[in-house]
């Protein structure tokens, strides 16, 4: 494999500026935090699977905001059926990117059943979503998310990442600081 | 005709509304059918059906910090499926969550596989620490769903109220 997660994310970060992001716990949060927190940023530190479901909470109740959320697939294994919710109301304002290490890193790296055939955009895809991709290298990733983002259409981008994370996955930014900055940054407040 | 009490599901329905609702996140279930149908039909309510019920936390919670009121419509045993994210997304996050839950499995329950759930629902809300409060008379529903919705949103802390047998089920029986 070739595609570092902490090099995709540094390429995307320009896409990531000015929209609504919500992340998952683990590797995802802090490299992305390493870059540069946001307070448009949101990293749901636990409750895994349900960063798909958040970022479909905001995007349909916010027409207005472009929503992206960054998954992977150990959570997105843990909500498959989130996937056709997601489907079925179709928001042209959310693309959801999925980092496929094919492993639960954060907690040893144990293999998930992408590493042994599951095939999650063909799953997204079959569930009803209508664009989907399976990129593997940093410009591809970077082009798929600009032209969903330029095409306002529901799309579900699979990122075949190595397994390499941080160093450590305890940031300084408290998970209730983020949560109030996140949401006085959807109200308009900051 | 189901006995499932259209009226009392339309005071539950207006009450939900009142108090600033506009978004509803359901997994069907018999008790629910009006109140989801409502909803449905309702052109300023933003229903979301989903597969399981954990996913509407997730929902809610980003419906809450983009500054939209929601509830989550589901069953007891919806609720039992959903306490991770109700623990590890509402509860650590602090986000009110309403939720509306049918209490099946209490006395009068006839179908054999709600029971276990409705001996345990109560016990793992006060395990949780989520406060609740029963729907039982139509006298009480607006007043407790705007209490609850209150009290939701000054803790910033999921609160339930759980639909009983007595308010939804017209068939004495």
């Amino acid at each position: 494999m070739a595609m570092l997660r902490i090099d995709a994310l540094r390429a995307l970060y320009p896409e990531l500026e000015s929209r609504v992001v919500v992340t998952i716990m683990g590797a995802v949060a802090a490299e992305l935090q390493s870059i540069g927190h946001r307070n448009n940023f949101f990293y749901l530190q636990h409750a895994m699977g349900l960063a798909s479901s958040m970022g479909l909470g905001i995007a349909l109740t916010r027409p207005d905001k472009q929503v992206v959320v960054l998954d992977g697939d150990g959570s997105l294994l843990m909500n498959l059926g989130g996937l056709t919710t997601m489907a079925r109301y179709k928001p042209g304002n959310l693309v959801h990117v999925v980092f496929d290490n094919e492993s639960l890193l954060s907690v040893g790296g144990f293999p998930t059943a992408t590493s042994t055939g599951s095939d999650l955009a063909a799953i997204a895809a079959a569930a009803g979503i209508p664009r989907t991709a399976t990129v593997r290298t940093v410009d591809a990733l970077t082009a798929a998310v600009q032209e969903a983002l330029a095409a306002k259409e529901l799309t579900t981008i699979v990122a075949k990442v190595d397994a390499v994370g941080p160093p450590a996955y305890v940031t300084d930014l408290a998970l209730l600081e983020n949560r109030f900055q996140f949401q006085r940054y959807l109200q308009g407040r900051s | 005709m189901s006995p499932v009490s259209t009226s009392n599901s339309r005071l539950i329905y207006d009450a939900l509304k009142s108090c600033g609702v506009r978004l509803m996140s359901a997994l069907p279930e018999t008790w629910l059918v009006h109140l989801i149908r409502m909803a449905d039909d309702d052109p300023e309510m933003t229903l979301v059906r989903l597969a399981k019920e954990e996913e509407g936390v997730g929902i809610s919670a980003g419906a809450y910090l983009a500054g939209v009121s929601s509830a989550m419509l589901m069953q007891n045993h919806g609720f039992l499926a959903s306490v991770n994210g109700i623990v590890s997304c509402a509860q650590l996050y602090r986000i009110p969550l309403l939720m509306v839950i049918s209490q099946r499995g209490s006395f009068g329950e006839r179908d054999p596989w709600q029971t276990e759930g409705g001996a345990v629902t109560e016990n793992v809300l006060r395990a949780l620490g989520i406060a609740y409060d029963r729907l039982s008379e139509p006298g009480h529903v607006a007043r407790r769903i705007a209490h609850a919705r209150t009290l939701a949103y000054s803790s910033n802390r999921p609160v339930a109220l759980l639909l009983e047998r007595d308010l939804m089920w017209e068939d004495a029986g």
